[in-house]
């Protein structure tokens, strides 16, 4: 299987991706290509033009700014796993992206492409959503921030405009410690059935609904003082996930409840 | 679009469509077929290859990714046929039995060189949890984790009598 005809385009900068995203129509940025390609090969994504981004170093860091982490758009999955920074400041971050797939995909992958890919089975879409983190962004007109709970719009679709490129996410230091990262999948490489991140008081979903989303009766019923197993049975309230090949609504909607519970339950042992 | 990439030493040069998988550069551009086409979808890692020195599934990568760069493949580990030129991975699959069919083998053993380098003396535990990447048809997965052991074993027994002399 290989994918349909298409443009390749190397950028060696930042400025020079968004130009060339600039003078196409059906452009689309290649970083990892771990998302992208197995989607192209399916003719599900069909691009004029691919922009190899995936060589600009510029992008691909992890700094300290004191009160937040800053962490570039092009960082691999396995340098965010193994960074001493993130084990320290953001574990959750860290353990999370050392569960993305398998070691190589690890080394492809990146936590801008995963987040820009916007698919609501990954699983750091869900972890930025509950560390509040807030993703930087640079386009022809200069660049904006945009929060988390604001970036994912509907199935793969994001806040990004046409020719914008994510460049930063940055992620203030947590200031509750607890935290856990749970998923459930048949095959260790599979895509979470359903996952969850909680930080604090902060719990998002994988895959029980179009986005990540935050399981916002369970945040109420914590904030009011429930304990986790109380809190848990809130985890599908009001969610519509989808019945798929891997499992029916009513299966996710446990799923949901089970590993929202160990993960707070984790979590209490970090705090 | 021309791609040249240093595969195990050797520099391969083609001119190739943008849209060529690595895989099928290494297979028919530089004429290595050990590296072989699974899945095809970025499962099953028979077509791991090292990329800059890291395991990567060449079946979800362009060749144009890999233009200027340095791969390895399973035929680039040994320096001869006989036993005593091999990889000590490879060594190690063969003396303990790390193969039924040997499809996935390739993949497996660059998959295992790839986390020796990162990891030179790693648990059963973290050895099973490198290889979630690669399937093994057969199912022979007892004897290739066995391997991948031996092979610490035989890096660290090595580079203790390197010390010593």
């Amino acid at each position: 299987m290989i994918p349909a005809t298409f443009t390749y385009q190397r950028a060696s900068s930042v400025d020079e991706a968004l130009d060339l995203a600039s003078r196409g129509e059906e452009t689309k940025f290649l970083a990892g290509g771990h998302s992208l390609l197995p989607l192209m090969k399916l003719r599900l994504a069909v691009p004029e033009t691919l922009i190899d981004i995936g060589r600009l170093r510029e992008l691909s860091y992890i700094r300290d700014d004191g009160s937040h982490l800053a962490v570039g758009a092009l960082t691999s999955h396995h340098d965010v796993a193994t960074s001493d920074v993130l084990a320290r400041e953001l574990p959750l971050l860290a353990h999370a992206a050392s569960q993305v797939g398998d070691p190589q995909v690890r080394h492809c992958g990146t936590i801008g492409g995963s987040l820009a890919h916007g698919d609501s089975a990954a699983d750091l879409p869900a972890v930025v959503l509950a560390l509040d983190a807030t993703l930087v962004v640079r386009g022809p007109s200069g660049s904006r921030e945009i929060a988390a709970g604001d970036f994912f719009r509907g199935l793969f679709e994001t806040a990004l405009e046409d020719g914008e490129l994510l460049t930063e996410i940055r992620i203030p230091k947590p200031a509750a410690p607890g935290w856990s990262f749970q998923k459930f999948t048949k095959r260790a490489i599979d895509w979470a059935i359903v996952g969850v991140a909680v930080q604090g008081g902060n719990v998002a979903l994988v895959n029980m609904g179009q986005t990540p989303l935050r399981a916002t009766a369970v945040e109420q019923a914590l904030a009011s003082g429930a304990a986790p197993g109380d809190a848990a049975a809130h985890a599908a309230d009001g969610l519509t996930p989808s019945s798929d090949f891997s499992a029916s609504r009513g299966y996710r909607e446990h799923l949901a409840r089970v590993l929202v519970g160990r993960a707070l339950t984790e979590s209490l042992t970090r705090a | 679009m021309k791609v040249t990439v240093t595969v195990n030493g050797s520099q391969v040069e083609a001119e190739v469509p943008d849209r060529t998988l690595l895989v099928h550069f290494l297979r028919e551009q530089a004429s290595l077929t050990a590296t072989n086409v699974g899945c095809d979808t970025s499962s099953c890692g028979a077509c791991t290859v090292l990329l800059d020195g890291q395991s990567v599934k060449s079946c979800t990568l362009l060749a144009a990714q890999a233009d200027g760069r340095a791969v390895q493949t399973v035929e680039g580990l040994a320096s001869g046929d006989d036993p005593d030129a091999m990889h000590p991975v490879q060594r190690a699959f063969r003396a303990e039995h790390g193969l039924q069919c040997g499809f996935c083998t390739p993949g497996m053993v660059m998959a295992a060189v790839s986390l020796l380098a990162e990891n030179s003396s790693p648990t059963e535990e973290e050895v099973r949890s490198a290889l979630e990447g690669n399937l093994c048809r057969c199912t022979g997965y007892h004897n290739i984790v066995r391997a991948v052991l031996a092979a610490a074993s035989e890096n660290q027994a090595t580079a203790a009598s390197e010390r010593q002399a």
